[in-house]
């Protein structure tokens, strides 16, 4: 038996959870390092998950399955295809990351109990929820994918109520209240999305007595397994809308911002960059392989929800005065963008958005994680706090820009080719929604350019003139991010070798082919 | 003429006198039940014969050594084939001696146990007059308030009758699942009951609300059990039988040899109808589902915290086992009849139960809801009339009792100077003074709430698949739909510990000794355990998932 590398990926970093939570109260950066070294052990798990890779071999590579709990006809069974492979190396890229970012975002304010060691709790649960969203990209079993997607709320619960942002403008208590409305708010649409999925889960067995997506695939397929339309429909409608509140997708977005805004910078990029992608995710995986039919019925409902997200997740991002809503509402126009990809049901669509999902996470961490430093130093969430940064800070100001540049998709920098991808392979088969989610784009230059030129540019305020530039540990967290970006938008050619059988695969589950070019089909 | 001759003309010799045949009793198989007996009346002679200074410690050592040899016969009886190919009845056709019961005696014997160590704990309540003291009222029959109360404080009074009245409770829990005839069934309905009722009114502190409790809790307890009673006659009247056998087969028509008596007055079906719903009723009562359970969030308020937990476990394992004995092997001929109304008993329950423990300011009212809210989801599984419902429902009730009894010790450990501090307002900041009872507490709550990874979600889903095998899928939907509610009072609990600021003049978390410890700590051991890798118990709930007829 090989070694069991898929399980080793997320074992590692659920072990360093634990062994970090672990350390006594007094060694707080013992367990700063521990968390760190952890993660980019993970890191290099998932690296070699990458390398072992082949993208031309057989669908799920580097399979495990062992008997689990044979009486509800779950099996532990793991496998990665190459949008797997794509999502858990850009987890466990950005988790080191993150916990470089939020360094000294849990050291204790006051002391309280002698027991009460939040440092030690706020690394060991990134590393918890690392762990759970690496294991969910993995699992081939419905019913083990579930358990993960929902057991992943609780740690990212405690993260969003516990470790709340610092810089707030109306004092401790209120953000204390708005933090854990944020973190109850979070949880429970995530947990009714949750729970109408488990019925779901629960109407998907009685109908296929077992759990294994290959198997009820290919028992689809070959005709052994017959689901009625109208059952196929409900139990389509119980995933996707668990899926949709998690991505999420316009009107089941409303947590996203007050999560976003109440957590830490960090915490916010786990959430936006890294836990949402499962929603995503999983639409691609589970959705469309698993209801393609009523995936296809569906399509034109989901395709015009996603528009309106991206439409008025921008717009909503050019009102925003507070910089974490406006990249949280900016997120939601993404999010619009990759959903849009996944159900425009053809192979540019869907490369491009499986792609969009690697270059988000990457974007959105580079803006947040930037823009987390900036609040940190004046204090304040508010653009209008702000203004002529990037004579004071110029480093800042730059790696903001960029970031800034990412996000409304400037072409050279990684976003861009997704998007264009996305647009590209939904105008081809849905020409008039790919025109008007080309608005997105107009709307994403105008949120980015307008929060730039308010905060970053015009006569230095006097609160801002004593800022201080990144500094090492920051440059050492950002500096990776953009060389990322210029590299992925220069040449996106290894992400896509492997993102795109894969994409070629789910594309047949559902029976579709990429329309042909009206210019050729005229001859 | 001899006399004999004298005599025969006025009398006739009669038939020799027939000897009343032995009952054949299987004591072995008897054996859990008849331990438990033995070792309360054993209690009952200890409280009479030995000094009250050694009292405390042999109650505590007959108890736990009852539990452990009955536990261990459960075992010894299942591994013998009990459960499963020597299934049979017993005692005359008075117990039924199958999986149902064992796995039931099992779980309800390891309960007791658990919430056993939780009654002797002595360390919680500061010592009163240098006499180490537990939950319960020094002497139950003193006036709360009076002199006669402080004197027997003074003298160091402590009631150690609890535990053989505990031992009593748990024999006659551990029959009631496993009566085969409505009279046992009864019998076993109030040897359990009145221990309960009595134990309630035992509260160390606030002893009127105790008492209060327990009046509500024997007034309405007595009712369903007349209730009970009642539909007991009615269903005599119609089956001219209380055995469960007979009764299912004239129910299906396929009953044979029937006394001539009878034959007149049998199979009316207005007396089945009537008697299967008072019957059903009264045990509906006992689990607490809506519209029966009014006295479920003041019994558990008011009843020492102990008593509580062990009541909410037990009881409910007890009583679920009985129904579903009764309405499998008893009625599974009208299930056309009872399914509509268990269904509109399930809905209002889960939904009643959800909804109004939003609303609640006091924890242990707030556990009280839950549960039931639980025994609609319970009763969901109960409706699927089938082997996988029997088996969803065993698994559910042995992690669900668990969480309980472990929720519940950490209640008693909460306190400030009036004893335990329930009021939700005082539990506020309790992350921030020991993180680890919090986290304890938050796992019981994440496992009431159905979090994957407990033994809650394993249950829920055994449940909720077994109800949509069984075509009752709107029932999994609401039910889905309450879970969701009560995740929220639920997370509002973990809110409140970990993110609200500690109040300064807030509850003091009480160092317990070693037996709430393990109790505590078995609740925390099977709640994952079961959550995890629940395989093993899904099996054991699977094979013991045939009732003996």
């Amino acid at each position: 038996m090989s070694f069991p590398l898929l399980t080793a990926t997320a074992a590692l970093p659920a072990v360093g959870a634990v062994a970090t939570a672990a350390v006594p109260a007094a060694r707080r950066t013992a367990a700063k390092w521990l968390a760190l070294l952890v993660s980019l052990a993970t890191l290099a798990l998932a690296i070699t998950v990458l390398v072992r890779f082949d993208p031309g071999g057989a669908r799920y590579q580097l399979t495990e399955s062992h008997a689990w709990i044979a009486d509800f006809g779950v099996r532990y069974e793991l496998g990665v295809d190459g949008i797997a492979v794509a999502l858990i190396a850009l987890t466990a890229l950005l988790i080191p990351f993150i916990i470089l970012a939020g360094w000294h975002d849990a050291d204790p304010l006051e002391t309280g109990s002698r027991r009460w060691r939040p440092t030690q709790g706020f690394f060991g649960l990134i590393l918890a929820v690392e762990a759970m969203v690496v294991i969910s990209f993995e699992a081939t079993d419905v019913f083990l994918f579930y358990i993960f997607f929902e057991a992943m709320l609780i740690p990212m619960y405690f993260l969003i109520g516990g470790f709340g942002d610092r810089a707030h403008a109306q004092g401790e208590a209120a953000a204390s209240t708005q933090r854990s409305y944020a973190a109850v708010k979070f949880l429970l649409y995530n947990l009714v999305g949750g729970l109408i999925m488990l019925a779901a889960v629960i109407g998907l067995y009685v109908v296929a007595g077992n759990f294994s997506l290959q198997e009820i695939v290919q028992a689809r397929a070959s005709g052994s397994l017959h689901m009625a339309t109208s059952t196929e429909r409900w139990l389509f409608l119980g995933f996707f809308f668990a899926f949709a509140v998690k991505a999420p997708l316009w009107p089941l977005h409303t947590w996203l911002p007050n999560a976003m805004q109440e957590s830490t910078a960090p915490v916010a990029v786990l959430i936006t960059a890294v836990v949402d992608k499962v929603g995503t995710f999983a639409m691609l995986r589970f959705c469309l392989q698993l209801f393609p039919e009523a995936s296809k019925w569906a399509t034109p409902a989901i395709l015009v929800l996603s528009l309106i997200s991206i439409v008025y997740g921008a717009l909503l991002a050019v009102g925003q005065r507070d910089i974490k809503r406006l990249v949280a509402y900016a997120s939601i126009s993404h999010f619009g963008f990759i959903i849009m990809g996944i159900f425009a049901m053809t192979s540019q669509g869907q490369s491009g958005a499986t792609l969009y999902m690697v270059n988000h996470g990457i974007s959105t961490a580079a803006l947040m994680l930037v823009a987390g430093f900036l609040i940190s130093r004046r204090g304040s969430r508010l653009i209008a706090d702000y203004g002529g940064v990037q004579k004071v800070a110029p480093v800042l100001a730059g790696t903001f820009l960029i970031g800034g540049l990412a996000t409304l998709s400037l072409p050279g920098l990684a976003p861009f080719v997704s998007e264009f991808l996305v647009l590209v392979g939904t105008f081809s088969r849905y020409p008039v929604i790919g025109i008007i989610a080309t608005f997105g784009i107009v709307l994403a230059a105008l949120y980015t350019l307008v929060l730039y030129q308010r905060t970053m540019t015009g006569p230095v305020k006097p609160e801002v003139s004593a800022m201080p530039d990144l500094r090492a540990r920051e440059l050492v967290v950002v500096a990776p991010l953009i060389v990322l970006l210029i590299f992925l938008g220069v040449y996106p050619k290894p992400v896509t070798d492997i993102v795109n059988p894969a994409v070629k695969q789910t594309m047949s589950d559902v029976h579709k082919t990429d329309p042909k070019p009206s210019v050729e089909a005229a001859k | 003429m001899s006399t004999t001759a004298v005599h025969s003309l006025w009398t006739t010799a009669a038939d020799p006198i027939s000897k009343i045949p032995a009952p054949k009793i299987e004591y072995g198989q008897l054996s859990p039940t008849l331990i438990v007996v033995g070792a309360a009346l054993v209690g009952v002679l200890i409280e009479a014969f030995i000094p009250r200074k050694s009292r405390y410690y042999a109650q505590v050592f007959v108890s736990v050594v009852a539990l452990c040899a009955a536990f261990a016969a459960v075992v010894a009886l299942a591994a013998d084939g009990y459960g499963t190919t020597k299934a049979h009845i017993a005692a005359m056709g008075a117990i039924a001696v199958d999986g149902p019961s064992l796995f039931l005696q099992g779980t309800i014997l390891l309960a007791g146990l658990v919430g056993l160590f939780t009654f002797a704990e002595r360390r919680l309540d500061p010592a009163a007059h240098g006499n180490r003291v537990d939950s319960f009222a020094a002497q139950a029959a003193s006036v709360p308030g009076s002199d006669s109360e402080k004197a027997a404080v003074k003298a160091g009074f402590t009631t150690t009758e609890v535990f053989p009245l505990l031992l009593f409770a748990i024999a006659g829990m551990l029959v009631f699942p496993s009566a085969n005839d409505l009279l046992t069934l009864f019998v076993a309905l109030e040897v359990f009951s009145l221990p309960l009722y009595l134990m309630c009114a035992l509260a160390r502190r606030k002893r009127l609300m105790s008492q209060e409790a327990a009046v509500k809790y024997f007034l309405l307890g007595a009712f369903a059990s007349a209730f009970t009673l009642f539909g007991i006659a009615l269903l005599y009247g119609y089956a001219g039988s209380v055995s469960y056998a007979r009764i299912a087969q004239v129910v299906d028509g396929t009953v044979t040899n029937v006394d001539p008596a009878l034959a007149n007055t049998m199979g009316n079906d207005a007396l089945l109808l009537l008697g299967s719903a008072l019957i059903v009723m009264g045990l509906l009562f006992k689990v607490g589902a809506v519209p029966f359970h009014m006295w479920t969030p003041d019994v558990y308020q008011g009843a020492p915290t102990p008593v509580t937990g062990f009541m909410a476990a037990a009881t409910k394992v007890a009583a679920f086992g009985a129904l579903l004995r009764l309405l499998y092997v008893v009625l599974p001929g009208m299930r056309w009849d009872w399914r509509p109304v268990m269904w509109a008993v399930a809905i209002i329950t889960m939904l009643g139960g959800a909804i109004v423990a939003i609303t609640q300011t006091d924890i242990k009212r707030l556990l009280a809801y839950s549960s039931i809210a639980h025994a609609g989801f319970i009763l969901a599984g109960v409706i699927a009339t089938s082997k996988d419902g029997v088996s969803s429902v065993l698994f559910y009730l042995a992690g669900y009792s668990f969480v309980t009894i472990g929720a519940f010790a950490v209640v008693t450990l909460v306190r400030d100077a009036g004893g335990e501090a329930t009021h939700l307002s005082k539990w506020a900041g309790l992350g921030r003074r020991s993180p680890l009872v919090a986290a304890v507490f938050a796992v019981f709550l994440l496992a009431f709430a159905g979090i994957p990874l407990t033994s809650g979600f394993a249950g829920k889903f055994a449940v909720f698949k077994a109800a949509a095998d069984g075509g009752a899928a709107p029932l999994v939907v609401v039910g889905v739909i309450s879970s969701a509610i009560a995740a929220f009072f639920y997370i509002r609990v973990i809110v409140l510990m970990f993110f609200s600021e500690p109040r300064p003049e807030g509850p003091t978390v009480a160092v317990p000794s070693p037996l709430t410890m393990a109790a505590i700590a078995m609740g925390v051991a099977v709640t994952l355990v079961l959550g995890v890798a629940p395989q093993y118990f899904l099996n054991l709930a699977s094979q013991a998932g045939v009732f003996v007829r």
